[in-house]
């Protein structure tokens, strides 16, 4: 049987989904809803264009160039590909028998052992991390995780490059008390080749409103330029190569 | 030897006028990085203040003063200063600062407008020469002999642009003779060349070159008279780097002064003064601030070259345009890059007196050159968005390692070949042409031959395509026709006198033919192709509009069902105008460039089968339909890279705008990643590429705020202008266009 996925867009010019310049694939279906999502056309199963591996792996195959000379490759994301595990790690293995550089951005939805497979194929995972306790991932995410930093864990303990990701809310998700926690639970892992702390921004809100979504952020002011800096600061002295 | 030549390694250089061997022999590629640089000279930072101050009131009144009178020529205005103390380079076209001399030989009637515009009385004594065609221009002598073919393809607008009533432009001369020669011996090797042509047969042919000879040694003799008015004598070769920089400018200055040329390009100088400032750091009587001083002082000169033209002219063209276009970098053909300290120096103008949309700096790529050197050319570009990019791995096999660009994208060997410049074709209203047989769709006039209409309710892909070629032929025959009347024409009563005296007696000439509305076509046959497309058509039978039904795949995103229709429609256009016999059997070329006009032209342009409503613009050069590029940056440019530049060796213009956080997150990772955009499009055959990084918003609040921002400058189809300098139609089409983000 040929394994297929529901592919929600392609964006050939990736630079911020890993290092170089990437071929990003967004993949249709997300567990999760958070608050400030990018991308809410993404969160059904249903919709998005039916690719096979191959016909992926065919049009991949145009952006080589580009990815050899910056050191790119090919970016997993969402949505949250997690849900479509099987596809993406047998495209990632094709990839890989094609020297090209894979990663995959998730925020660790399903269980490690799940994911062990399309682990097993890929370069790199860009973690999002959204919360620190059970409850703060409800409030933000509308799902609870028994164990938000489980996957970070397991990550670590297999050795897997990681980019943690944050996204920096004012009033939700800044607070000194998460950022120092984050900070030292991310100190004690041993895979993390980069901590990059993105600004909450409002960029996505027409795209709520296209779908008939109440957005609930509308009163939160983008994070600025001194939020960042002081978050970021206090990764510094956690010695984390934050970015 | 002789003193100007001390220490330099000797060649064949020596013997004959050869440049390129004077370059290869002596230059010093640099690998390094950009640390050594020198920050601006007070002199500099004084000069450019003055200046801002002159440009600002520029602004304000459109042009800042005029000459009515005297006819520039290369030593008719005596010497002008910015500030004579100040001035390591000195040099201006007329007696002041940004004052606009007239050069008739053109045409009369655009100098006639252009003063009137701008509130001036052209002297009656002056005019009368014109009026009473005491002595006759360009433009006479071409609506003199144009046919009713002609008149009426240019009134359509199907071919436009013509250089018919201004001066073509687009010769680079090559002014580095004049440091490295002195002109007394460039005008001796001007007598020998006239008597070479001593001939038992003296045809036409061999008459004109004689005459051309003739004028040229004239020309530089004013050179000479021009230059010793400023108390210099460039009669003998320049001895130190501060007079091989006023040496070479003042050649290019006598270009600016006779010639009021479309493209007034440089060429390639940076490598070679870099030679002379070598020397004369090791004799320690200059150091890197000096350096910077002098290649400082020379670029605020070519950033005040001014033409007097109409508003008309610049609404085409966009803020004032002189395209003085410079070339840094390329590899040389024995490996060795063609970078030096130079080159850096060049570029480090953008930062010592701040971004600029000329002189034109234009970086040849190679995937060869030092990684320390793309680098610094990407944070450039990333800081400044004024350099263009070209293909240096894709034009040093045709044309060696000393070629520059004239205008935005034309490579042409330096001193040894010039064009005949063809602006452009209007394909997109060519192929409602081939729907409307033959007439005009906003017009009805008959324009091209009569031929049978497209009667059906739904467009077939074949038979479009058969009537589009068979316009082809018709357009391609009238528009070279029209080439050899105008170049007949230029060559007879606007002879660029300076800028041929700066090439070798025998040149090699290209017609150069150029097409817009090229991503139109594509997606119009790609939707005729791939999708239904219904036709509307007014009483008359006219066809007006279309309804496309169901998607279609556009061009731009590097997929071949539509990329090889573009691909198609150059090459079958580019066979055409092969077939015809051309004015000095010049070798017909094909650009695809706009530079601003493809607003113009889309407002001249009818609805299109692919959907586009009349009077919208066209996408700029070979750009993708604005938001039909849907797949990304980079599937976009690699459509554009498929076009095939063995059928369009005159140059592919593309522009690429980003936001600067769509290059990657950190400094580190926007040069890297911009750097890895740039070889992969040149690894790909990409020809050209501007890059823009900056925010949508940064524009918006330009347009609102022009005091702000005096010196934002944009890349556009193959040149930069200063934003605040459009018309606000044209900044409203730059920020409606593709920018590349994701979020």
């Amino acid at each position: 049987m040929t394994i297929t996925g529901k592919i929600h867009s392609i964006e050939t010019c990736g630079t911020v989904d890993g290092p170089g310049i990437r071929y990003v694939f967004f993949t249709q279906g997300c567990p999760f809803r958070c608050l400030y999502c990018h991308n809410p056309d993404t969160w059904s199963l249903q919709g998005g264009r039916e690719y096979s591996v191959e016909a992926l792996m065919e049009d991949i195959r145009k952006y080589k160039p580009f990815m050899a000379f910056s050191g790119g490759g090919v970016t997993a994301t969402g949505g949250d590909p997690l849900l479509q595990a099987d596809f993406v790690e047998a495209l990632f293995r094709a990839c890989r028998r094609e020297n090209i550089h894979t990663a995959l951005d998730t925020s660790g939805c399903i269980s490690p052992v799940k994911a062990a497979g399309v682990l097993s194929q890929t370069d790199l995972v860009l973690l999002d991390i959204k919360a620190l306790t059970p409850e703060a991932h409800k409030a933000i995410t509308g799902v609870q995780l028994a164990d938000p930093l489980g996957f970070a864990r397991h990550l670590s303990e297999i050795k897997k490059p990681v980019w943690i990701r944050y996204v920096l809310i004012p009033g939700l998700t800044d607070t000194a008390t998460d950022l120092e926690t984050l900070a030292l639970f991310l100190q004690g892992l041993k895979n993390i080749e980069r901590v990059e702390l993105l600004a909450f921004h409002k960029m996505a809100e027409y795209k709520w409103k296209e779908l008939g979504l109440d957005y609930r952020l509308g009163n939160v002011p983008a994070a600025d330029d001194l939020l960042m800096e002081k978050a970021a600061s206090i990764f510094r002295r956690y010695g984390l190569p934050v970015r | 030897m002789k003193k100007a030549w001390q220490s330099f390694v000797p060649g064949r250089w020596t013997n004959a006028i050869d440049v390129r061997d004077f370059v290869q022999k002596n230059y010093k590629p640099y690998e390094g990085d950009a640390a050594f640089l020198a920050g601006p000279a007070q002199s500099t930072l004084k000069l450019w203040e003055k200046l801002q101050v002159l440009m600002k009131e520029e602004r304000a009144n459109g042009i800042l003063d005029a000459d009515t009178r005297i006819i520039s020529t290369i030593d008719a205005h005596a010497p002008g200063y910015i500030d004579r103390d100040l001035e390591r380079i000195v040099g201006l076209q007329t007696e002041k600062p940004l004052k606009r001399a007239i050069m008739p030989y053109g045409g009369i009637r655009i100098v006639k407008s252009a003063l009137e515009a701008y509130g001036y009385t052209p002297d009656p004594a002056t005019m009368e020469i014109f009026d009473k065609r005491i002595r006759k221009t360009h433009n006479d002598g071409v609506f003199d002999t144009y046919t009713e073919a002609m008149k009426a393809a240019r009134r359509s607008g199907v071919i436009t642009g013509l250089p018919d009533a201004y001066g073509r432009g687009r010769i680079i001369g090559d002014y580095r003779r004049v440091a490295l020669y002195g002109v007394d011996r460039l005008i001796e090797a001007k007598e020998e060349e006239k008597k070479s042509l001593d001939m038992e047969y003296m045809t036409a042919d061999v008459v004109l070159l004689r005459e051309e000879l003739a004028e040229q040694i004239l020309a530089l003799k004013e050179l000479k008279t021009m230059a010793a008015a400023y108390g210099d004598d460039v009669g003998r070769p320049a001895e130190t780097a501060r007079e091989a920089v006023q040496w070479t400018y003042y050649g290019y200055l006598s270009a600016v002064k006779e010639q009021n040329g479309a493209a007034m390009s440089l060429g390639r100088v940076s490598n070679f003064l870099d030679i002379y400032f070598e020397r004369d750091m090791a004799l320690g009587i200059l150091d890197e601030s000096g350096v910077q001083e002098l290649m400082d002082h020379f670029v605020m000169k070519l950033r005040i070259v001014r033409f007097l033209r109409t508003p008309e002219y610049n609404e085409l063209f966009s803020g004032d345009p002189t395209w003085v276009t410079e070339v840094i970098g390329g590899m040389g053909i024995d490996g060795r890059p063609l970078v030096t300290k130079s080159s850096f120096r060049t570029l480090h103008t953008l930062y010592t007196i701040g971004p600029a949309p000329e002189p034109n700096l234009t970086v040849l790529w190679s995937l060869n050159l030092p990684e320390l050197f793309k680098r610094y050319c990407a944070k450039v570009s990333i800081d400044t968005s004024s350099i263009q990019y070209e293909n240096d791995d894709l034009m040093r096999p045709i044309y060696g390692d000393d070629y520059g660009i004239a205008c935005c994208v034309s490579a042409m060997k330096i001193g040894k070949q010039m064009q005949f410049f063809g602006a452009r074709a209007n394909l997109a209203k060519a192929l409602l042409y081939a729907i409307n047989g033959g007439r005009d769709e906003k017009t009805g006039v008959q324009v091209a031959p009569m031929f049978a209409p497209i009667t059906s309710e739904y467009l077939d892909y074949d038979e479009v395509l058969t009537k589009f070629d068979q316009v082809l032929d018709w357009l391609s025959q009238l528009y070279i026709n029209t080439l050899n009347i105008i170049h007949y024409m230029h060559d007879k009563y606007a002879y660029e006198r300076v800028q041929m005296a700066l090439h070798d007696k025998d040149v090699l000439r290209t017609s150069a033919c150029g097409i817009a509305g090229l991503s139109v076509v594509a997606d119009a046959l790609s939707a005729v192709k791939h999708a239904k497309v219904k036709v509307i058509r007014d009483e008359t039978g006219l066809a007006v509009d279309y309804e496309i039904e169901g998607p279609y795949p556009a061009f731009g995103n590097n997929d071949d069902r539509v990329d090889q229709i573009a691909q198609d429609v150059v090459k079958r256009f580019m066979e055409k105008l092969r077939k015809h016999k051309t004015y000095r059997d010049s070798v017909p070329t094909l650009s695809i460039l706009t530079i601003t006009s493809n607003v113009v032209y889309g407002k001249k342009t009818g609805s299109t089968p692919d959907g586009r409503k009349a009077g919208e613009p066209f996408a700029s050069g070979a750009n993708p339909m604005h938001g039909r590029d849907v797949n990304g940056a980079v599937a976009s440019m690699a459509s554009v890279a498929k076009l095939p530049y063995e059928h369009s060796e005159d140059g592919i213009s593309y522009t690429f705008s980003i936001v600067p956080k769509a290059l990657g997150r950190t400094e580190e990772d926007r040069t890297g990643n911009l750097t890895g955009l740039l070889d992969g499009y040149f690894s790909q055959s990409g020809h050209h590429i501007n890059v823009n990084v900056f925010d949508r918003e940064t524009l918006l609040d330009a347009v609102e705020h022009p005091e702000l921002y005096p010196q934002l400058t944009i890349r556009i189809s193959g040149y930069a202008v200063n934003f605040i300098k459009l018309t606000r139609e044209q900044q409203m089409d730059v920020i409606t266009r593709t920018f590349h983000k994701q979020f």
